[in-house]
């Protein structure tokens, strides 16, 4: 199959995900116990106040007429209005985007820079007391909770030692770059470790292979082997793992904006579970979802150009 | 679909399964060593009044805040609580949630991924596109979002991880599946007439299972994590009840003048983590040398 048919049909293949997606995430949402127009009007509102209100958000049509308009909403950006903030969800999570887009591209950065020299050395190092010590590293790394090193990262470098702030986002760019340090640190550590592990173990499969021996055999000298036969190699499913782990980050992300206090989507959600505004839950899910899937595919695509062994089917 | 199966969870299990040469003395070192840190974690899970040197909800105004003593080993919180009785008391709950919340999923995702591994056509069909449909949202996401609809507190956390959990087990057991199904010596077993429920359970169960429970050994570590995390978000185990996550998320206010409250319960999440996480490794070698 070519590769234009592939991504052709790995689109196509998204359509019914999502609509799957979206049924879950509606029918989910409206599971929660409690009335939302109760909940918005509070305990004081009149029956007339209600039934009006039931009328106006189009709760006293059928769930499937009440689904199309969700999915109407949804293709035209409209996500409805937030019970809590009074204000439309798509500006509410416009504002936050850039906090959790922020904070995953450091944790990107941070997770490739600790991951590449850490797993490189211990690949070429095997067995050695370097291979040991970051293997039991990225063991113990894998067993951290990520709030709890947050707070601890946050107790050492912000209250012992004050160089960044206890939480917060700030209201300048600079100010937003010092906050997000230690978050990103803390989320890119467990990211860190599975790919340390990842490349270390691809580093010694790689070193294995004939096409290492040949290439020394061949006279050419050890960086350039190392260049373009060893990491190249361990790389391919190095890159995989990382963007697959983009995906979790954004999960991540929840707790570690919460820890930080951190003005995003996560946050956001959380917080929307505590007043019960659904409308932003279901938004929140569905906007991780199309990222992930959106993710997922591009991942897929992008395996089959890095490593031309990879059948399409 | 292409056949890239790389997630968090099954990374976990390719790096293990990569460390093909690992010498026959560090084998056993890290089963060991993981043991003996599981076991004490065991010890504080039944014993927890033998250990612990006050009641866990006991409340002392006259002791509040205390920095960690001879007479309060881990210091106290703002009830004036013993922050050691309260983290060795949490130990029962904390590793029985880690057990409960991956031998459901264990059990379900190998049914299903044997039977649709096995049978192909329609089953696999509908349960490859359930899974596209589960694998498009993050773990903790999906399990927030059952939490949020379920309502908080313990057995709801249970409930959401159980319907979240199943897809990497049921899509591991069935890439297993697959291979086995052409070996040869199961088209033996099909040519001397065994019924599919003896080919499946005495022939192919038998060898699918064991990456399996090698990947459980560290999802106990993932789920233990997840509901701690929970916890600390208020959405999980409810107050008094000692847990290491809701001990975390009261030592938070509190970091700037009693960093104990905070400390302590993690470092016992570490421990615990890291133990299953070695004995998981040793685990995952052993079972690869016997096999060969």
């Amino acid at each position: 199959m070519s590769t234009l048919n592939y991504i052709m049909k790995r689109i196509l293949q998204i359509i019914p995900v999502m609509i799957i997606v979206t049924i879950l995430i509606f029918f989910m949402i409206r599971l929660i116990p409690g009335d939302p127009v109760t909940v918005l009007l509070g305990e004081k509102a009149t029956p007339e106040m209600v039934k009006l209100l039931t009328i106006k958000m189009g709760l006293d049509k059928p769930i499937y007429i009440q689904y199309l308009f969700f999915m109407k909403g949804l293709v035209t950006f409209d996500l409805g209005n937030s019970l809590h903030y009074k204000i439309p969800v798509f500006d509410l999570i416009n504002k936050r985007f850039v906090v959790t887009i922020t904070l995953t591209f450091f944790t990107v950065i941070f997770s490739a820079l600790i991951s590449f020299v850490t797993g490189y050395m211990a690949g070429l190092k095997k067995d050695k007391i370097e291979d040991q010590i970051i293997r039991m590293g990225a063991l113990v790394a894998l067993s951290m909770p990520q709030f709890w090193v947050g707070l601890i990262l946050l107790i050492a470098f912000a209250v012992k030692i004050n160089i960044f702030p206890v939480g917060g986002w700030g209201t300048t760019w600079p100010e937003h770059l010092r906050a997000i340090i230690l978050p990103a640190f803390t989320q890119s550590l467990m990211t860190a470790a599975l790919l340390a592990r990842n490349l270390r173990n691809g580093v010694v499969d790689t070193l294995k292979m004939d096409f290492v021996d040949f290439a020394r055999s061949k006279g050419l000298d050890e960086r350039s082997v190392k260049r373009d036969h060893i990491i190249r190699n361990a790389l391919i499913s190095y890159i995989t793992l990382l963007s697959m782990r983009m995906a979790y980050m954004l999960g991540g992300s929840i707790i570690i904006e919460k820890v930080f206090a951190l003005p995003g989507i996560g946050a956001l959600m959380i917080d929307s579970i505590y007043s019960r505004d659904y409308a932003v839950i279901q938004a929140v899910v569905i906007i991780f979802a199309v990222i992930v899937i959106t993710i997922n595919i591009l991942t897929d695509i992008a395996y089959s150009f890095l490593d031309p062994r990879v059948k399409l089917d | 679909m292409s056949k890239i199966n790389i997630d968090a969870k099954n990374t976990i299990d390719i790096s293990l399964s990569n460390n093909k040469k690992t010498p026959l003395l560090k084998r056993s070192m890290s089963i060991n060593v993981g043991a003996v840190m599981v076991s004490i974690m065991l010890v504080f899970a039944i014993f927890p009044n033998l250990i612990a040197t006050h009641n866990p909800t006991d409340i002392d105004f006259g002791a509040m805040l205390q920095a960690p003593s001879s007479e309060h080993y881990f210091g106290t919180d703002n009830y004036g609580r013993d922050i050691f009785s309260r983290v060795v008391y949490s130990t029962r709950i904390d590793l029985t949630i880690g057990v409960i919340a991956t031998i459901v999923p264990l059990i379900v995702g190998t049914i299903l991924g044997l039977l649709a591994g096995y049978y192909g056509r329609w089953i696999d069909t509908i349960l490859m596109r359930t899974l596209d449909v589960f694998m498009a949202f993050p773990f903790m996401v999906l399990v927030i979002a059952i939490v949020a609809v379920l309502g908080p507190g313990i057995n709801n956390v249970y409930i959401a991880i159980w319907l979240v959990g199943w897809k990497y087990y049921a899509r591991l057991v069935r890439s297993k599946v697959l291979v086995i199904k052409n070996s040869e010596y199961i088209q033996a077993a099909k040519v001397l007439g065994y019924s599919d429920a003896r080919i499946i359970l005495r022939h192919i169960l038998p060898n699918a299972i064991s990456s399996a429970i090698v990947f459980a050994a560290s999802d106990v570590v993932m789920c233990m994590l997840a509901a701690a995390s929970l916890s600390f978000l208020g959405l999980g185990v409810q107050p008094p009840t000692p847990e290491w996550g809701s001990i975390i998320a009261d030592g938070r206010a509190y970091i700037s003048t009693a960093w104990w409250i905070t400390a302590f319960p993690g470092l016992f999440l570490v421990i615990a983590g890291t133990g299953f996480s070695l004995f998981g490794d040793g685990l995952s070698d052993l079972i690869r040398t016997k096999g060969r």
